[in-house]
């Protein structure tokens, strides 16, 4: 044990695993970050790397990428509370590690392929080897596989080591999730050529993991980070999981229909998706409720102001990203001539940064402090913790300011292309050549250098945050334990 | 505080919970048995693969209040009629080399993809490609040789070289073809097809 350095004895046996997990994520993000870099440069200067690395290429590791940290994130995130959780020692702990190593050199090998072989040729060969060509899931069919099998080994940890501990409201209602959000992948895991089947199932992936299975996920991370950094009662936490499980299942399984407008799927979709998913913002304006409510009964009083700061960001981005922007094309009237724009890519951005990326950054601000032996991280810290306050507002104002240009473009588009040209290859580009639209990409570039900046003080923050300090932590009283509590 | 109020208990929001979600669960299968049902190539919405062998134009329908599919007379793909298993085989040869090719992290396709370039929805009708009798000879080359076609309309975007045989090109013109034909309920809105040359 010791303090201000990072140092393994002070974490227990799930914690060793979460912070490898954690590691691989943050340099998964930062390729997240430089891809949608060069994919947003291809826009404004379509000649840049063309013929070399196209817009394509940089496009899918930016969002495979994207899902794969997250993925990473909420492993880690799983293993780092699950001791803590059950009472008990990791179950499996040997297998763990090597399943950790497994998936990552699986994940580099999938990297090293997109970039350096890019395409090949139509055959069955190409989508097991290469890439499936579908967006978020582009992994060929033999890392989907690896995933698959990976994923059980990381269930039977955690399964295991709560059979062999105490269940809780929080741990139940993760394990349950885990199933369902290992189960959806295989419903991407098969070719057809008729491309209405393709998106049928690919929307069961993509929609119910991001607006059910994710969500819930995240919700069980939330209850349990509200205990441990503001020490909220159990029996609260455990109430609300399970009202935002119901609201959530309740609207998001459904609101699945709003995918099924225009794919070749039935006109009900218009009423069930348009009703159910209107519902979705429900749940969200129930946690940001919950949290803002929770940290104040607690009066802000807390062992680790990053996290605390960036599970609140979650909590409103979640609302805004997911609720709100949203909800604003989510009705068929309105969605007919905003599918497919940048419209869509505003909320992609503003959802996915607000609701996931944040809260699992919360998560490794709570896993470095007690890496470091549970020091110091309320106010008062080194420098004014200056570099985690500037790291938080670049990358909260870089995504914001991204998600209005891409707004404003969107709507642009949605008029010139969609309402006016009838979305012609000739009408998409009388849209793509309207000057607001150009300057909605011009800003994006220039907030997307903005949270660059942001990402690279995150990663020189989490390395060095608490480095040195003798403090240790506030313990947040009530039934939060001190940081620095061994398992 | 052992007075919880009744509709902040544990138990009940437990027991909404599973109800709620197994509900839910229960009319999203039962609706799914339906709408694969639907969607099943060769249905009324989504037509076999050998609609390649057919005209395909789209006319106002004023109860549904949106533009409509409609399957003409004969019209033969590269000079040829397809049997069904030989239809199928060209569109499925199509379809692999889009995802093979990633054309969807820069393309739309049922405006679900990339925003980098056009929809691909209703390529096959597009009018950038002057008339019918030439369209399919101008589509194979644009996709092997997109670089010499490029048109990118003053912006400058190019489709880039994706190694694409002719064999393949001809796969995707079919494919293109067929998602055409799909009911999209009247997505894009207001499109406006290729002049027809002689309308059945
Ligand atoms: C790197 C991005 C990129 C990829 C990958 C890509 N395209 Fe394109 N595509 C474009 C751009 C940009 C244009 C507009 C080109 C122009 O106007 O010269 C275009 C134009 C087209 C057009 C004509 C536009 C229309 O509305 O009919 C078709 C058809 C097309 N692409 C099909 C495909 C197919 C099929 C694939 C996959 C095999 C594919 N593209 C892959 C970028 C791409
Ligand atoms: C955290 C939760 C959410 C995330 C991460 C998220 C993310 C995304 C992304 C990335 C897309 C684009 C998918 C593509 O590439 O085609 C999308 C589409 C969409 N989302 Fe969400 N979303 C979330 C929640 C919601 C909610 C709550 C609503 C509705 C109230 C909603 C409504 C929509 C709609 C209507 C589309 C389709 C856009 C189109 O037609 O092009 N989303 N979402
Ligand atoms: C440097 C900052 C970033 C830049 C320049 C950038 C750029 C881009 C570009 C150019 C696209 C393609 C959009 C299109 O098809 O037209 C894209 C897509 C996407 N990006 Fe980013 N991005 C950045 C950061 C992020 C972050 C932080 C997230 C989330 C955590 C994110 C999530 C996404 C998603 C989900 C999509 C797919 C959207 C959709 O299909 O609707 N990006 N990004
Ligand atoms: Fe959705």
């Amino acid at each position: 044990m010791s303090i201000g350095t990072f140092d393994s004895s002070n974490l227990d046996a799930g914690q060793k695993v979460a912070v490898k997990y954690f590691s691989v994520a943050i340099v998964l993000f930062v390729a997240q970050i430089l891809f949608g870099l060069l994919a947003g440069i291809q826009f404004i200067a379509p000649d840049f790397l063309y013929n070399v690395l196209d817009f394509n290429v940089n496009r899918m590791v930016h969002i495979n990428a994207m899902i794969v940290w997250m993925l990473f994130g909420f492993i880690g995130s799983v293993y780092w509370l699950v001791e803590d959780e059950s009472g008990v020692p990791l179950v499996g702990a040997k297998l763990a590690n090597l399943n950790f190593w497994i998936f990552t050199t699986a994940v580099v090998v999938v990297v090293l392929v997109y970039l350096f072989v890019q395409v090949g040729p139509g055959t069955q060969s190409s989508i097991w080897l290469i890439n499936e060509g579908r967006e978020y899931i582009e992994a060929p069919r033999w890392a989907d596989i690896g995933i698959v099998v990976c994923m059980l080994i990381f269930f039977y940890n955690v399964a295991a080591t709560f059979m062999k501990g105490k269940w809780s409201g929080i741990s139940g209602v993760l394990v349950l999730d885990l199933v369902a959000l290992a189960g959806l992948y295989l419903a991407g895991m098969f070719f057809t050529a008729n491309i209405s089947m393709d998106q049928y199932w690919w929307w069961w992936v993509i929609h119910l993991w991001v607006e059910a299975t994710w969500e819930v996920l995240v919700g069980c991370i939330m209850a349990w980070g509200l205990m441990k950094t503001l020490g909220a009662r159990r029996k609260i936490v455990t109430t609300w999981l399970y009202i935002e499980v119901a609201l959530m299942f309740g609207s998001g399984i459904l609101g699945l229909g709003h995918h099924y407008f225009w794919i070749g799927t039935p006109e009900y979709w218009f009423t069930i998706g348009g009703f159910f998913s209107a519902l979705e913002p429900i749940p969200l304006v129930a946690m940001v409720v919950h949290a803002v409510y929770d940290s104040g009964v607690h009066r802000f009083r807390n062992g680790n102001h990053p996290a605390l700061a960036w599970l609140i960001a979650h909590a409103f981005g979640n609302f805004f990203g997911a609720g709100v922007w949203g909800f604003m094309h989510t009705l068929p009237q309105i969605n007919l001539y905003t599918h497919g724009t940048q419209w869509t890519a505003s909320h992609g951005h503003l959802a996915f940064f607000g609701a996931y990326a944040t809260i699992i950054i919360a998560v490794m601000y709570l896993a470095v402090q007690k890496w470091r032996g549970g020091v110091w991280m309320s106010g008062d810290m080194p420098g004014n913790g200056w570099k985690w306050k500037w790291s938080f507002a670049l990358l909260n104002i870089g995504v914001v300011g991204m998600t209005v240009a891409l707004l404003i473009a969107g709507y642009e588009q949605s008029f010139i292309e969609r309402a006016l040209e009838g979305s012609t290859w000739a009408g998409y580009f009388a849209g793509q050549t309207q000057p607001w639209f150009i300057q909605g990409m011009e800003w994006r570039m220039l907030f997307g250098w903005v949270t660059a900046a942001g990402i690279v003080l995150l990663v020189w923050d989490l390395a060095t945050i608490g480095r040195g300090e003798t403090r240790t932590a506030i313990n947040p009283a009530v039934s939060g334990e001190p940081a620095t509590a061994a398992a | 505080m052992s007075t919880t109020p009744w509709w902040a208990s544990e138990d009940l929001w437990r027991k909404w919970a599973i109800w709620i979600t197994a509900f839910m669960l229960v009319i999203l299968i039962f609706l799914t048995f339906d709408s694969v049902a639907k969607i099943t190539a060769g249905s009324d919405r989504v037509p076999g693969y050998d609609v390649i062998n057919k005209r395909i134009y789209y006319t106002f329908n004023a109860e549904r209040n949106m533009e409509e599919p409609v399957i003409g007379g004969d019209a033969p793909l590269f000079g040829k009629m397809y049997t069904p298993e030989e239809a199928e085989a060209l569109v499925t040869l199509g379809k692999l080399t889009t995802q093979a090719k990633n054309c969807m992290n820069c393309h739309t396709l049922l405006g679900n993809g990339a925003y980098y370039a056009p929809d691909l929805t209703k390529a096959w009708l597009d009018q950038g490609w002057g008339a019918e009798s030439v369209r399919e000879q101008l589509m194979v080359s644009f996709l092997m040789d997109p670089t010499a076609n490029a048109r990118t309309y003053g912006t400058g975007r190019r489709m880039p070289q994706l190694g694409i045989t002719e064999e393949e090109a001809r796969g995707v013109v079919a494919f293109l073809k067929w998602m055409s034909a799909i009911d999209t309920n009247g997505f894009p809105k207001g499109f406006k097809p290729i002049q027809q040359e002689a309308m059945p």
